[in-house]
């Protein structure tokens, strides 16, 4: 019995991979013959000689991706606070409009005369991001948040070129997300970075003297709002006053946007161009790690720079989003239904930076958000973020007598703490978030924002009851008296998970990167 | 500031409840008082007040009902390939999607986790991304590969910016014939970098490009945009090497289930348009891009990557690795802003591979040549057109019909089939037409006589 091997579906046993499962002669889906006639094969020299691809039952394949989902922790099993990442609920019928074959079946490269159902939901979007963040355009090109930034600051660098404007220095503040020094650096700026001042506000004398001293080269100043300290820049309006004082573009990070949709609108703050995540405020599943979309929104004099295409209507459509009911001040009844002589069409953008992708962004994304926005509609949006900041201040509440919090005062739709307390009795952030585990919930997201000690940033969302934050409170306060009386049962985490920790460095000392 | 302030409201902004926001009254209520202030407003002091609770001029809230009533309205407005027979590629491509992959990909711990920031709660993300990797090195026969970029045209640009990285050149050479979309695309990212891009003209059959040695790659798709497969591509590799370039293959992910991979050919990055693989046209997106390179530049690689390593116990298990190329540690000076990797797609594409085996992505490969080839010759019959075969092509060719490509076009619609992409703007009067393994031969069939009727 020495041989004996346990049922697939013990989850103390690893998943082999598809190549370890693999047998030849095995096949999961088979592919009809031909029904026309043989064509004259292509030249020897141009054929593959073997193909090495795993051979599997369709059992097999089932079971192989059913039993590595079960390895996975998600929103749908369990609560994921991970701070700046607005892990919310993805409701089930945005799939279910995804799916739809008139959307899911529309190519790319048809004319647009054929599409136009899928053409009024991006103008449909394009609308109303631009309405919700107080800006006057939307472009939803762009393929993920990264590459929004890229797109965003591109416009920018264009906007001053076609002024005859050399300018080269982007600032951002050092609590920043590491994309944001990485986009600056791949549209060819420099970057100076500012520090913020003790209680989370950016320094304003920081930001003055980095004006001064690099002066008319500073192209615009990338700024994250809330923060990623979970904050709201009290004086972001002075900010905004500062860096256009100096001839440079406010470029919002909208991140973290969850917090204010329906509170404030950015465009109004004095931001320029601003990115939006739709995986995190409008709720685009993450999917492990994409897709995502990063649409930009700017302001008047940035429009003819937007990314291509960008989706206009040919009608006079502006009129039916004045109000319908003769007041003026309302809105319109429905962005769904468009009058039937509107036509909408690509066009790029007369000074367009160019395209960012094959096509025109990720339409399943832009499909789900345009979703999502029309089930909330504007009290809805404005509850959300409402709930959003209330749950994070209520967590905030409970767990501040057990760890520090990095900034005392009210919090956004995250609250972040530091570790410093706990790494001082035996167990550091890493373990706290492993610990976490044990207790059946995802960690938060840690040692992030860097400028922070032992940072752990906790989002809960929205999406979550009164209940379930307590549950989550409780074993928090339980783990920080873990933290005290027995950190290695913290240090050892998690005992209850599929695997015990990993072995980081060897993975990247001798990289293993394919069976 | 233009937009309207309204009174701060008391009550509840949604007085029924909503599936979304699940705090009610009473909830509210008890955690304000644990928060220790009167109003949820008093959370919102921070927000200068005279900012403070915009107006938003978008329609009121649909329940699920009344949304799907109205998307499938708008879906209806869409002519696609689910009713159309589509004879329409160029980038993106009508395929068949075996039906295991939707229910699989869309359970919802594979779509609603984040990326894999926990590996020990994240082990099936982890797995399905080595696998993955593993997958791509064995279609286009490369060392290694990332987990996925956001689409083919994304994945070319990058590699051509890491060609700059590897050689310390400042110049790009592209071959005319990739994709004009991502082309622009390239030369987008390229003006980013302050990177000179050269368009290079195709050389004839038997002749090879001519770089210089500022180039820090040659970039071509084989089988290049108007679908053609070079006989020549072995000696453009050799050409780029000769200049102390990169050779950059932009490759088509089914071809590879019978061409020969550009491993074969001198390639040391081969990047690809992963849609093909079994992921919806979705008009246009979410795609993956495949990215694939030889060992040595592993370290210059953008995008995420997935090792195997083992736990405390000994047991096997994956991690992301490599992680001092990307922007979150390295920040100004990483290889890549990307942060993403498409994963939910790139798991549509392993799963799509591990379905079919060699044996059916070879099918696949063989059902669309045949099937473009036999469409192909039965235009070659028709008066009024002629099909293009200077070189050997896989599952699309140019057609010179007499006729505009648009009028063409216009009149198919009228007979429910989708043409094929108008390239006039590129090459005078021609349409570029594809097939795969979906066309039916009772379709191609109706394709031309369609078209002989529309030249008449």
């Amino acid at each position: 019995m020495t041989n004996l091997q346990s049922s697939t579906f013990n989850l103390q046993q690893p998943e082999p991979t598809l190549d370890a499962r693999s047998h030849a002669g095995r096949i999961a889906v088979a592919m009809p013959h031909s029904d026309v006639p043989g064509a004259e094969a292509p030249p020897a020299e141009l054929l593959r000689r073997d193909l090495r691809l795993p051979e599997l039952s369709q059992l097999d394949v089932v079971r192989h991706y059913t039993r590595l989902s079960q390895l996975n922790w998600s929103i749908d099993t369990h609560m994921y606070p991970l701070g700046s990442c607005t892990m919310k609920l993805n409701p089930k019928v945005n799939d279910a409009i995804a799916a739809m074959p008139g959307f899911a079946d529309a190519h790319p490269m048809q004319p647009a005369a054929d599409v136009q159902g899928a053409l009024a939901v991006v103008y449909g979007l394009q609308r109303t991001l631009a309405e919700i963040t107080g800006m006057a355009e939307t472009s939803l090109a762009p393929l993920a948040g990264a590459q929004g930034e890229l797109a965003g600051v591109l416009v920018i660098k264009a906007y001053l070129e076609s002024r005859g404007e050399k300018r080269t220095t982007i600032l951002v503040p050092d609590s920043a997300h590491g994309t944001n020094p990485a986009t600056a650096s791949m549209a060819g700026f420099d970057v100076v970075a500012v520090k913020p001042q003790p209680d989370g506000d950016m320094d304003l004398d920081a930001l003055r003297v980095a004006l001064e001293e690099h002066g008319p080269t500073v192209a615009a100043l990338m700024i994250t709002l809330p923060s990623t300290l979970g904050l709201f820049d009290r004086n972001i309006v002075q900010i905004a006053e500062m860096v256009h004082a100096h001839g440079a573009q406010m470029y919002g990070d909208g991140a973290n946007l969850n917090a204010m949709v329906g509170q404030v609108k950015p465009g109004d703050l004095g931001f320029d161009v601003m990115h939006i995540n739709l995986h995190k405020t409008f709720s685009q599943p993450h999917g492990g790690g994409g897709p995502g979309a990063g649409p930009i929104v700017v302001k008047e004099h940035l429009i003819p720079f937007l990314p291509s295409p960008h989706v206009v209507v040919d009608a006079d459509e502006d009129e039916r989003w004045k109000m319908e009911d003769g007041s003026g001040s309302g809105r319109p009844s429905s962005i769904i239904h468009p009058p039937s002589s509107a036509t909408y069409r690509l066009h790029d953008p007369e000074r367009t930076i160019g395209r960012l992708g094959a096509f025109h962004g990720n339409f399943g994304v832009l499909l789900r958000a345009y979703a999502y926005i029309s089930s909330l509609g504007p009290d809805g949006l404005r509850a959300m973020s409402e709930a959003a900041v209330l749950n994070a201040n209520y967590v905030q509440a409970r767990l501040r007598g057990a760890y520090d919090l990095a900034h005392d005062r009210t919090c956004m739709h995250e609250v972040l703490f530091s570790g410093r307390k706990q790494k001082a009795q035996g167990a550091k952030t890493l373990d706290i978030a492993k610990r976490m585990i044990d207790y059946g919930y995802h960690p938060p997201t840690i040692y992030f924002p860097l400028v922070v000690e032992e940072a752990l940033m906790i989002e809960p969302t929205e999406s979550e009851t009164k209940e379930t934050l307590d549950a989550f409170c409780e074993a928090m306060l339980q783990i920080a008296a873990e933290a005290e009386t027995q950190p290695e049962l913290l240090r050892e985490a998690p005992h209850n998970a599929p695997l015990r920790r990993l072995d980081e460095a060897t993975a990247a000392r001798k990289p293993v990167l394919r069976w | 500031m233009t937009t309207e302030t309204r009174p701060v409201e008391a009550r509840p902004l949604v007085t029924e409840p909503h599936p979304y926001i699940p705090l009610t009254p009473d909830d509210r209520a008890a955690m304000l008082a644990t928060i220790g202030v009167a109003s949820t407003d008093d959370l919102f002091t921070d927000i200068p007040a005279a900012y403070r609770n915009p107006s938003i001029n978008i329609p009121d809230a649909l329940t699920e009902l009344e949304l799907l009533d109205e998307m499938r309205t708008l879906a209806a407005r869409n002519r696609t390939g689910s009713d159309y027979a589509c004879f329409l590629g160029a980038g993106a491509y009508h395929h068949f999607r075996p039906s295991l992959i939707d229910p699989l990909v869309m359970r919802g711990e594979f779509l609603t986790s984040y990326t894999p920031y926990q590996p020990e709660v994240s082990q099936g993300t982890l797995q399905t991304i080595f696998e993955f990797q593993s997958l791509v090195c064995e279609l286009t026969g490369m060392d290694v590969a990332n987990a996925g970029m956001y689409d083919g045209a994304s994945a070319l640009a990058e590699a051509c910016l890491m060609a700059c990285a590897v050689t310390g050149r400042r110049r790009i050479a592209v071959s005319e014939r990739v994709h004009p979309n991502w082309l622009a695309v390239v030369q987008g990212y390229a003006h980013g970098r302050d990177i000179g891009v050269d368009m290079m003209p195709h050389p004839a059959p038997g002749a090879t490009f001519v770089l210089s040695d500022e180039h820090a790659c040659l970039a071509v798709a084989q089988p290049d945009f108007y679908g053609r497969m070079s006989l020549d591509a072995a000696s453009w590799g050799e050409a780029a090497h000769a200049a102390g370039a990169l050779f950059l293959v932009a490759a088509e992910p089914i071809s590879l289930g019978m061409y020969r991979p550009p491993s074969e050919y001198g390639a040391d990055i081969v990047v690809a348009e992963g849609q093909s693989l079994g992921v919806s046209l979705s008009y246009g997106g979410p795609y993956v891009g495949l990215f694939a390179c030889r060992n040595d530049y592993i370290r210059q690689m953008p995008g995420r990557i997935v090792g195997r390593t083992a736990d405390l116990e000994g047991r096997t298990g994956y991690v992301l690795t490599l992680q001092t190329r990307e922007q979150h540690i390295r920040r100004e000076r990483a290889t890549s802003n990307i942060c993403t990797s498409q994963q939910l797609i790139a798991l549509s594409a392993s799963m799509y591979l591990a379905a079919l085996g060699p044996r059916g992505l070879r099918r696949v490969a063989e059902l669309c040549y045949e099937k473009a080839h036999y469409l192909a010759d039965r235009i070659d019959e028709l008066a009024g057109f002629r099909v293009e075969r200077d070189e050997p092509f896989f599952h699309e060719f140019v057609v010179r019909p007499q006729k505009p490509p648009s009028e063409i076009n216009r009149a198919l619609i009228e007979r429910r089939i989708i043409g094929g992409l108008d390239v006039s703007d590129a090459i005078h009067n021609r349409m570029l037409l594809c097939a795969t393994e979906l066309n039916t031969r009772v379709e191609i069939d109706a394709l031309v006589e369609a078209l002989a009727e529309v030249s008449r």
